[in-house]
């Protein structure tokens, strides 16, 4: 329990100082997720709303890559996204392997099935006759997605959550096409882990508050919105 | 209404996005790398051993390497095994390893130019102070491992392929034993975590000392078994071979090599943890020979 209260003590110490390592490996962080979010969101709204409307052949298994993809192990992109980012992989003469760029990659492809697959599960709950009823006044295809989106805003919501959640919290993929290197792609989950293994139990701790508070903040205000919005 | 609460959100999430990849321009304390060299050739990508780095003698160093030099070095902290296995297809540009063995073999194959001394401590038995197996103060290390498997006592093994990991291997294999069994369990971990979970489990396990003594304070584990000539623990650094691979960076594997021989960087690594621990974490051996080392 002391080693509890120890690691809020320097968590505290950490914030009021300014640690400048700390300092730096917060922004990393949200630089990182925020970044790998927005990517997603990019993506993956569109791409949920499409295959909400959308009625194709082999549909149902497209669904179920989605949402098996809402689960995918960090780790297991973490290390595709290596072999194919290695100096002699793939996509090696992009120079991405153990850069804050590589990671965001890495995140993105985390977040996008979350946020896909919120969008779609969203837009697919609003009353069918919606659509037929937006159509019948005369709307076009562009006004109907961009109406259709506005009336799913809550589930979208959920969807960026779900996905900055998902990101800001992930530490397989960070610590393999990152590196956990100081100073260049450091992040706060990483940074738990090595603390924890260097026995630094209370910096752990410190770190991982530091996580919480800014994956609370972030969230609330998110949430906030969404629920102002939602309340009819 | 809504529709305004729906731009604010978006409008939040770019701004965050925005904000924050302008802030955290990582290096800002740096001095700017001469215009004239690319910055991809000023960084350098070192594998290394995760006791170098858990040790914090890394933490020490490449400041001081970076500084001197203007180089920018990426530390990849894992164990030898894949330190090695990363060498091996041109992946990193030098390595800080001891696996002597498997490092060896990386220079005969030639996947590797150079193999250079640079320090070395022991590896130590560890355990409960009950010492359940009763192997305080043996003389071998194999007989400390015959009595622990013939107890069936707990041992808590790294199982990453990592130098120390090798080293029990061979211990075990010198001892004619292969490991298996409820009492043998394997962490996956680094050392910092596999300790942990010996002092959990109150188990047996095998480390090098640098790990043990900076660690010692939050384990109640002791030091049972040490001294023998077989348990020295080496590390060499190795350049990777740049005519194999042409995106190692050689000029910079080069000049990490000669900073770590450099009376400067021994002279860091000799006085290392003194303060702390009190005692050396690591004892300097540029120059020397494997044969004359813990003489």
């Amino acid at each position: 329990m002391e080693l509890i209260w120890e690691g809020l003590r320097q968590a505290v110490k950490l914030l009021f100082a300014g640690d400048p390592e700390m300092i730096r490996i917060a922004f990393l962080t949200l630089r990182v997720s925020g970044t790998a979010t927005l990517i997603s969101v990019i993506i993956g709204v569109p791409l949920g709303v499409f295959m909400a409307l959308q009625r194709f052949r082999f549909r149902n298994v497209a669904v179920g890559i989605i949402n098996t993809g809402m689960g995918i192990p960090p780790t297991v992109v973490g290390l595709f996204v290596s072999i194919l980012m290695w100096r002699y992989g793939p996509l090696g003469f992009f120079n991405l392997m153990y850069t804050p760029t590589a990671m965001i990659i890495a995140q993105s492809l985390i977040a996008l099935p979350l946020v896909t697959g919120f969008t779609m599960a969203g837009v697919q709950q609003l009353n069918p006759k919606l659509t037929l009823q937006i159509l019948a006044i005369g709307a076009s295809r562009r006004q109907l997605c961009w109406l259709l989106i506005r009336e799913a805003r809550l589930s979208l919501l959920a969807a960026v959550i779900a996905g900055f959640g998902g990101v800001v919290s992930e530490v397989g993929a960070s610590m393999m096409v990152g590196g956990n290197i100081r100073g260049h792609t450091r992040v706060l989950t990483t940074a738990v882990v090595m603390e924890v293994s260097r026995g630094h139990f209370a910096m752990a701790i410190a770190l991982s508050i530091i996580l919480l508070a800014l994956a609370f903040a972030i969230t609330m205000s998110l949430t906030k919105i969404q629920q102002r919005g939602g309340g009819r | 209404m809504r529709k305004k609460m729906f731009l604010l959100a978006v409008l939040l999430l770019l701004a965050l996005a925005m904000i924050t990849t302008g802030c955290a321009s990582p290096r800002a304390d740096q001095p700017e790398p001469t215009p004239t060299v690319p910055t991809a050739a000023k960084e350098i990508i070192l594998a290394t051993t995760t006791s170098t780095q858990d040790s914090g003698l890394l933490d020490t160093l490449i400041p001081m390497f970076e500084e001197k030099t203007g180089y920018i070095v990426k530390t990849i902290a894992v164990g030898s095994g894949a330190a090695l296995a990363l060498g091996e297809r041109g992946e990193a540009d030098v390595l800080l390893v001891h696996a002597p063995a498997r490092e060896k073999l990386l220079l005969e194959s030639g996947h590797a130019i150079t193999r250079d001394l640079i320090m070395f401590n022991d590896f130590v038995i560890v355990g409960s102070a009950e010492d359940p197996a009763g192997i305080r103060g043996m003389a071998a290390a194999a007989e400390a491992f015959a009595a622990i498997s013939a107890k069936e006592s707990l041992f808590v093994s790294r199982g990453d392929n990592s130098g120390t990991h090798i080293k029990e291997m061979v211990i075990w294999k010198q001892a004619n034993i292969e490991p298996a069994g409820n009492w043998y369990i394997e962490t996956g971990s680094g050392m910092g975590d596999t300790l942990n979970i010996a002092t959990e489990k109150q188990g047996y396990t095998i480390t090098d000392r640098g790990t043990f003594l900076s660690r010692k304070e939050q384990l109640s584990l002791d030091i049972l078994v040490e001294g023998e000539a077989t348990l020295l623990n080496i590390y060499h650094v190795m350049q990777v071979n740049p005519e194999i691979f042409t995106k190692v960076n050689a000029a910079g594997s080069q000049a990490f090599t000669d900073f770590m021989l450099s009376p400067e960087a021994q002279a860091v690594i000799s006085d290392f943890g003194v303060d702390r621990f009190g005692q050396p974490l690591f004892f300097p051996a540029a120059g020397k020979n494997v044969e004359e080392l813990g003489k």
